[in-house]
């Protein structure tokens, strides 16, 4: 299962989606994070990878968990970790993106953490300044990190992606998760399939490399593993459903469906999870809900990337 | 004293008067005098003509006109004021230009439309003429005091920026509009389609993670408004068509003898949301850039004579603004410096157009969409006149623009058609090389 | 390439070791082995089971990954990068003597990584070393409690040690340093 090819050289010093990356830059980061969970569960939970180092969590969106997963991970690596948190403004004349950027470097960081409203604003950051930037979700555009832990996940309880079949349910529109488990998913070799109303699809679908499903009855006995998005009402516009009642009655992850799905599948969900809404806490709780897992996993996988691309700025110093 | 000039052994093409041939273009006291192989006024021996110039191997056209560029002034002085944009305007070859009235203040009054004037004629580099809100504050609500400005001397009306919304108070527009003969322009996009778009909505708006925009937002207004023209018989003008199904209603719409006219832009025919990828702003702009599909369509209208300008829609803005992320930077490419070699290398060069069908696009055609006695070199007619190496292979660089803003995507392109020397009303104000 | 250990000394070298070992922690403490990776971790194997012989109890064996506490992750490291793999040791170091296996002892540098990753995970009643081969050339204040072969090695030569599990072959060799190792 692990590459371990001796040849291979993580090239990257910033990690701005999976999209761009291979099978074998994808591996690798997994490959690497199991060599970083352990340190979470020990007496001593530090290891002095990233010592004297400064990360940034550099969050225009709110958030939590993806905030205190970074940083949790940068300071188990004994790296500093400063917390940089503002709304983000859509006023075009004033401070921009890359002024407060320009003015964190010149404080002397080496990696920037960036969440970001727009999608891009990882990748406009990484072309303008010198530190490493590891995207923590730009928009509707990825969530990398996310969809590592999540292949990681998969991969650690099925042994591989390859050949596994994968329902993505709900708002695939507006959801970077969707984006960045399709690549990832994808390019490990499983079979992803996208569900949700036809209203919260993304225009051109059919040109992506996934199935496309408005019913989730049809699906839920064919998958090996179900991915439930978060209903986020902040990105909704206009009324892309008529009631969440009609929501959940669709493609809500209940108690009934899960009956009809294979005995194992795996049921995960990015969280925070509005219980009863696209899952119903029985199924949130019950015996194939991995989502502590998953959540435990993403400071493994954080870690390592966190680590990755230290290295990488350092060998290009 | 009278004041002469002889453009000499140049390719003439006038268009409008069926001229291609090499031959000679004599002015006198800021008007066009003479076009011919021999020049006839025997008042005037070749040899003592104050000014002659030697056109050799040049293209000698009647001035060009821009019937769509954003001069931002009054509001955003910092971008591109009026002395600015028309001294871009003037050494990319163009004699007149048309400003849109989305400044800040819009221009909605007399007093907005001789204000623009009155700063153009303090710049004294090309004609400006201008556009005046279609309703107040451009909101698409009442209806602005287009009587006084088309009185003041705006040529025709349009919120562009936005489209009229409404239907009701469209109707309304074209209705009053037509009172005056003036042409109602409108930037086609209905906004509850577009919604919060940044980019064509397709299959790269979906892996950038960007919201878009339909096709449909535009074509569904244009098909509207093709309605209300049907119904009014008042002149309209469909800006920056940037669709295969938006050219197909203004060809069909044309079939009907609808008094309807269109325009195209350098990036629709050049650059599709591919462009995109990178999240580079230079490439945002609305209408968003479409697809190799649209790009067809609007090259084989062209060739089909449904086209009736080109039109560059010059949008300046500062370099901090364009250095926003993709989805908060404004929309708009400044281009108008390098148009004529866009032009060729989007029409020209892969055969959809020769220079005399080119030249129409940009001087009689759109001369006759705003209602002017221009872009002709017939006698009697003022002497704007633009000289053009068309064989001129140069590298486009932003930086020796004159304009106030560097949001060209075309930079390091290399393009052909060079301007030579722009005259305007008998005076040269441009001349390669020398200003 | 000289050929300083084939198989069969490879063989009479770890036996020593382990009669070494035994001869300290008869009748004492527990004792665990674990090795670094990547050859001190075939070694340690070798070595707990030999030890779990002669001892008549199971000898618990680990595997410690040092990646994450080199020195030189900070610089530059020409072609190698360091892949980090997985620590595992699947029992309680607390208060046992832990005797930490390598392959070469040469500058010291991941004897001291090895020992700070060993700390990181409990408090060992004791720390031995034992390694394979010894060659000079210390930059820390390190020194082998069980040493297998004392190699004469010049400055410009480096120790490469073959095992059956990993490469196929069975030796020790001396030869030119080629780039980094």
């Amino acid at each position: 299962m692990a590459l371990k090819s001796k040849k291979f050289r993580w090239e990257r010093k910033g990690l701005l989606g999976l999209r761009e990356l291979s099978a074998e830059e994808i591996t690798y980061i997994l490959d690497t994070a199991e060599g970083f969970e352990q340190i979470s569960s020990r007496t001593v939970k530090k290891a002095p990878a990233l010592r004297g180092k400064t990360v940034v969590n550099l969050f225009f969106e709110d958030s939590t968990r993806t905030r205190n997963s970074f940083a949790l991970a940068a300071s188990r690596l004994s790296a500093d970790v400063v917390e940089f948190t503002k709304k983000s403004s859509s006023v075009s004349k004033g401070e921009t993106l890359l002024d407060t950027a320009r003015n964190l470097e010149a404080m002397g960081i080496d990696i920037v953490v960036i969440r970001h409203s727009a999608g891009g604003a990882a990748k406009l950051l990484s072309r303008n300044i010198n530190a490493c930037v590891v995207n923590a979700g730009d928009g509707f555009c990825e969530h990398p990190t996310q969809g590592l832990l999540d292949v990681y996940t998969i991969r650690k309880l099925r042994g591989s992606l390859d050949g596994l079949k994968i329902a993505i349910v709900g708002d695939i529109v507006h959801s970077r998760v969707a984006r960045s488990d399709m690549w990832a998913m994808t390019k490990l070799g499983a079979e992803v399939t996208f569900v949700g109303p036809a209203t919260l699809m993304p225009g051109q679908v059919e040109q992506l490399p996934v199935k496309v499903s408005y019913s989730l009855d049809e699906v839920i006995e064919k998958v090996d593993v179900i991915n439930m998005l978060r209903i986020q009402f902040e990105r909704l516009g206009g009324n892309p459903f008529p009631s969440v009642r009609e929501y959940s009655h669709y493609f809500g992850l209940t108690v009934e469906r899960m009956k009809r799905a294979k005995e194992d599948i795996l049921v995960m969900h990015p969280g925070p999870i509005n219980r009863g809404l696209e899952m119903e806490s029985e199924v949130a709780d019950g015996k194939n809900s991995v989502i502590l897992e998953q959540v435990t996993n993403g400071v493994a996988v954080r870690m390592a990337v966190l680590f990755l691309v230290n290295q990488a700025a350092a060998q290009k110093k | 004293m009278k004041s002469e000039l002889l453009i000499k052994n140049g390719r003439v093409i006038d268009p409008a008067n069926a001229i291609d041939k090499k031959c000679n273009v004599l002015i006198v006291d800021g008007v066009i005098a003479e076009v011919a192989e021999e020049i006839q006024n025997s008042k005037f021996k070749m040899q003592n003509y104050r000014t002659v110039i030697d056109a050799t191997g040049k293209l000698v056209v009647p001035g060009l006109i821009d019937i769509h560029v954003h001069f931002r002034e009054p509001g955003d002085e910092e971008e591109e004021t009026i002395a600015s944009g028309s001294a871009a305007a003037v050494s990319a070859g163009f004699t007149s230009v048309v400003c849109m009235p989305n400044t800040r203040p819009p221009i909605e009054n007399e007093t907005d439309v001789e204000y623009v004037h009155r700063k153009a004629r303090q710049a004294r580099k090309t004609h400006v003429y201008l556009m005046g809100a279609i309703t107040k504050g451009r909101a698409g609500v009442e209806l602005a005091e287009m009587g006084f400005m088309a009185e003041a001397g705006a040529v025709g009306f349009t919120d562009d920026g936005n489209g009229v919304q409404d239907p009701a108070v469209m109707l309304r527009a074209l209705k009053y509009a037509g009172m005056f003969d003036v042409v109602v322009a409108q930037h086609c996009q209905d906004e509850r389609i577009a919604g919060s778009g940044v980019m064509n909505s397709g299959y790269h708006s979906t892996v950038l993670g960007l919201p878009g925009i339909d096709k449909l937002a535009e074509e569904a207004m244009l098909w509207r408004d093709i309605q209300l023209a049907k119904k009014t018989k008042v002149r309209y003008h469909a800006q920056h068509v940037s669709t295969a199904g938006a050219i197909r209603l203004i060809r069909d719409g044309k079939k009907d003898s609808l008094p309807i006219t269109c325009e195209v832009t350098p990036h629709h025919l050049l650059l599709t949301e591919e462009n995109c990828a990178e999240y580079d702003t230079n490439y945002k702009v609305n209408p968003p850039l479409r697809t190799e599909r649209d790009i067809e369509a609007l090259r084989e209208a062209i060739a089909a004579g449904v086209v009736d300008a080109l039109v560059t829609d010059h949008a300046p803005h500062l370099q901090s603004e364009k250095e926003l992320e993709f989805l908060a930077a404004p929309f708009g490419i400044a281009s108008l410096e390098c148009s004529l070699g866009l032009y060729e290398k989007a029409l020209i060069s892969p055969g959809v157009l020769n220079w005399v069908g080119l030249i129409r696009l940009m001087t009689e055609k759109p001369a006759k969409i705003i209602g002017v006695d221009k872009g002709t070199l017939g006698k009697g007619k003022q002497a704007d006149v633009t000289i053009i190496d068309a064989d001129a292979e140069y590298t486009i660089d932003v930086r020796s623009f004159r304009s106030k803003s560097r949001n060209c995507p075309y930079h390091g392109w290399r393009v052909k058609g060079k301007v030579e020397k722009t005259i305007v009303g008998g005076e040269i104000r441009f001349s390669a090389g020398v200003n | 390439m000289k050929v300083i250990l084939d198989s069969k000394q490879i063989e009479q070298v770890l036996g020593e070791l382990t009669g070494g070992i035994v001869r300290d922690a008869k009748g004492k403490a527990d004792v665990a082995v674990i090795g670094i990776r990547s050859r001190g971790e075939i070694l340690a194997q070798r070595l707990a089971s030999r030890l779990s012989e002669k001892l008549g109890e199971e000898v618990p064996c680990g595997t410690l990954d040092i990646t994450l506490y080199r020195d030189d992750l900070n610089s530059p490291q020409g072609g190698a990068q360091p892949a980090v793999r997985t620590t595992e040791i699947g029992f309680d170091i607390d208060d046992k003597i832990i005797i930490l296996v390598d392959d070469v002892l040469y500058t010291g540098r991941s004897t001291r990584a090895a020992l700070d990753a060993l700390i990181d995970l409990g408090r060992p009643r004791g720390i031995r070393l034992a390694v394979l081969v010894e060659r000079a050339g210390r930059e820390f204040p390190i020194q082998a409690d069980y040493t297998g072969y004392k190699a004469d090695v010049a400055s410009g030569e480096s120790v490469q040690v073959f095992l059956s599990e990993s490469d196929g072959k069975e030796e020790v060799v001396v030869g030119k340093v080629s780039g980094k190792r």
